[in-house]
């Protein structure tokens, strides 16, 4: 039996190293992945709030969330590769002009 | 007792994964460890009955987006990160302050551990059922999804294959 | 139901029965890969040890214990260690859903056939196979070497893109079945119709099709000629195993034809009726018969499998490619609708 709280305390900490990650990394890769993170920990959020008020409505956001997780992660990393292209970085410090 | 335990290794697995994501400078590193964090994540969900959520997480999420992400890491051949000149300022704020503000929230939400606790399995999500409500009541949402799908699709042709170069073999489902 | 002590002894009773029994048909199933190979090519095959060469898996095994494990120097190592491991890992684990027989009494329990039976057992069998794409990819890019690179992402981007046709030729089994579970998958295929002819998937379901669309599926996820591009020794070296050398050689090689007999296993289950078959006699011979039927419907599989890496040419890559995404995914959603459309008449 375990209390509703601690779910959303392992959700809250998988946010906030996604957010974190987000912050100090400079790799455009990495920074891509803690947005997945943080998707993630949200997605314990709903599926432990489904359990709780026993609404299966829950369940199906977080199918909702990971196929927009997909569609956005599909783009994402051909903006990336078009970025590489052009620039031959992956560092985000170095991608803060509009001129190459 | 048991869903307490077990609640415990996979938590923690998740929180080391998470922060092993962050302490790796290598971004094929942090791409294993997110993909630990998915696995275990989808332990926290069968917990939680949601058995078809676990499947489609490990399916779709740990099989096939972090690949397209392990694709990307090898085809770029992203090496290590370098070093870069860390703050005193911030490390001296802001590591406490993080500290100080997820012990306040953790308090916070752990006060209300008087609501019912959670059971094992505690709302079965069976396929049938999800199957179900997802072509009956939520057909509107679903429907819009597989046209943002199919214009991902098209978005991620157009930026990654150019005419010069060959076929990208990361294509999206 | 079974207490809770029983079903754990029971259970584990049954893993290290699996695990040995898949280990034995891997070792053989190589020994008669090289046999029928080898006369379809017009010559022997293993004959020298033992008789019929039927000892030559025990010598490979051997060989491979004893022989130098060397790990080039400047791979990245904890991850050229670990996608071997990845990979037999995730071959041997899908064998934990797969139902080999019905429920046998023993010692007075009831103990079905099969080490675990969850609701949604063939999306286990998806997801492990999912995850085992990382063995790939992990091997061809540790191996910090162009051919192992390119072997493995070509691998792997094979792999992805037909898991994909693999599922959907799936969903019209699915929608006959009503049910994820593997038992009841087979369970609905039970009966005859015109007299004779049994209710298989195949046949009364009209999955003619979607077998076929799964067996090319299949085909390519395990890396078997026709679709072996990503290791053909002529193009790449040997692919992303190139740098390895021994036991984790002999671990992909394990995987490679663990996935195989998976793949033949969940074939049977889902288009073949399974473990069902005439069944007669005392209760011992009833208890074994549709194990033996199951094991013949399997081997029949690996024997295909096995004919056609002995027949056919293999693939170009882009002809690979475009085969699974512009013919087999198009075929697979039309069998879907079919099936939609053949269920919804019949009920």
């Amino acid at each position: 039996m375990v209390p509703l709280s601690y779910y959303l305390v392992l959700s809250g900490i998988l946010f906030a190293c996604g957010v974190i990650g987000f912050l100090i990394k400079r790799n455009i890769i990495t920074i891509f992945m803690s947005i997945e993170l943080m998707l993630n920990g949200v997605n314990l959020s709903f599926v432990a709030f489904a359990a709780h008020w026993q609404r299966l409505s829950g369940q199906i956001f977080v199918f909702f969330v990971m196929v927009v997780a997909a569609a956005e992660a599909a783009v994402g990393l051909g903006i990336i590769i078009a970025v590489f292209r052009t620039r031959e970085t992956l560092n985000v410090d170095q991608v803060n002009l509009l001129k190459l | 007792m048991l869903h307490l335990i077990l609640f415990l290794i996979f938590g923690s697995i998740c929180v080391a994964g998470a922060v092993n994501l962050l302490v790796q400078r290598h971004p094929i590193s942090s791409a294993l460890s997110l993909v630990v964090v998915m696995a275990s994540l989808a332990v926290e969900y069968l917990l939680l009955g949601a058995e078809f959520v676990a499947a489609v997480q490990v399916i779709i999420y740990a099989g096939a987006v972090m690949v397209l992400f392990v694709f990307v890491i090898m085809l770029l051949n992203a090496g290590a990160e370098e070093r870069t000149q860390g703050s005193r300022v911030a490390l001296l704020l802001g590591v406490p302050g993080v500290l100080v503000g997820g012990v306040l929230v953790a308090w916070v939400l752990l006060r209300q551990s008087g609501t019912q606790p959670v059971a094992l399995g505690a709302l079965p999500g069976y396929p049938k059922i999800i199957g179900n409500l997802i072509f009956h009541d939520f057909l509107l949402p679903f429907e819009v999804t597989s046209i943002l799908i199919l214009i991902a699709i098209m978005g991620a042709v157009v930026l990654a294959g150019q005419p010069a170069t060959q076929s990208q073999p990361g294509e999206e489902r | 139901m079974l207490s809770t002590e029983v079903f754990i002894v029971a259970s584990l009773v049954k893993i290290v029965i699996a695990i040995l029994v898949l280990l034995t048909a891997v070792a053989y199933s190589v020994w008669l890969e090289r046999k029928v190979v080898g006369h379809i090519q017009n010559r022997w095959g293993p004959t020298r040890v033992g008789p019929f060469g039927l000892l030559q898996p025990l010598a490979d095994g051997i060989k491979f214990i004893v022989k130098e494990d060397l790990t080039p120097p400047h791979v990245y190592k904890p991850l050229f260690i670990a996608a071997p491991m990845i990979a037999v890992t995730c071959a041997l684990t899908s064998i934990s859903v797969i139902p080999i027989g019905n429920w046998i009494t023993v010692f007075g329990y009831h103990i079905p056939l099969q080490i675990t039976d969850v609701n949604t057992g063939l999306l286990v069998v998806l997801g492990v196979t999912s995850i085992g794409v990382y063995g790939v990819a992990l091997a061809g890019w540790s191996s910090n070497n162009k051919y192992s690179l390119l072997g493995g992402l070509r691998a792997s981007a094979q792999m992805v893109s037909y898991e994909i046709a693999l599922g959907l030729s799936l969903v019209g089994v699915l929608i006959l079945s009503g049910s994820f579970s593997l038992r009841d998958i087979v369970n609905a295929q039970a009966g005859t119709f015109w007299g004779f002819i049994p209710r298989w998937n195949v046949f009364y379901g009209c999955q003619f099709f979607a077998f076929f669309i799964y067996l090319m599926a299949a085909y390519a996820e395990t890396n078997r000629i026709p679709f072996d591009l990503p290791e053909a020794e002529t193009e790449l070296v040997a692919g992303y195993h190139t740098e390895y050398s021994a036991m984790k050689f002999a671990m992909f090689f394990m995987a490679e034809y663990a996935n195989m007999i998976t793949v033949a296993c969940l074939a049977t289950l889902l288009f073949l009726g399974g473990w069902r078959g005439p069944v007669f006699g005392p209760p011992l011979l009833q208890a074994l018969l549709p194990v033996f039927w199951f094991v013949a419907k399997v081997f029949v599989f690996m024997f295909i499998y096995i004919w056609v890496r002995g027949t056919l040419p293999r693939f170009r890559y882009d002809q690979l490619m475009a085969f699974g995404w512009k013919f087999l995914l198009p075929l697979a959603i039309a069998n879907l609708l079919i099936t939609g459309f053949i269920v919804a008449y019949r009920s």
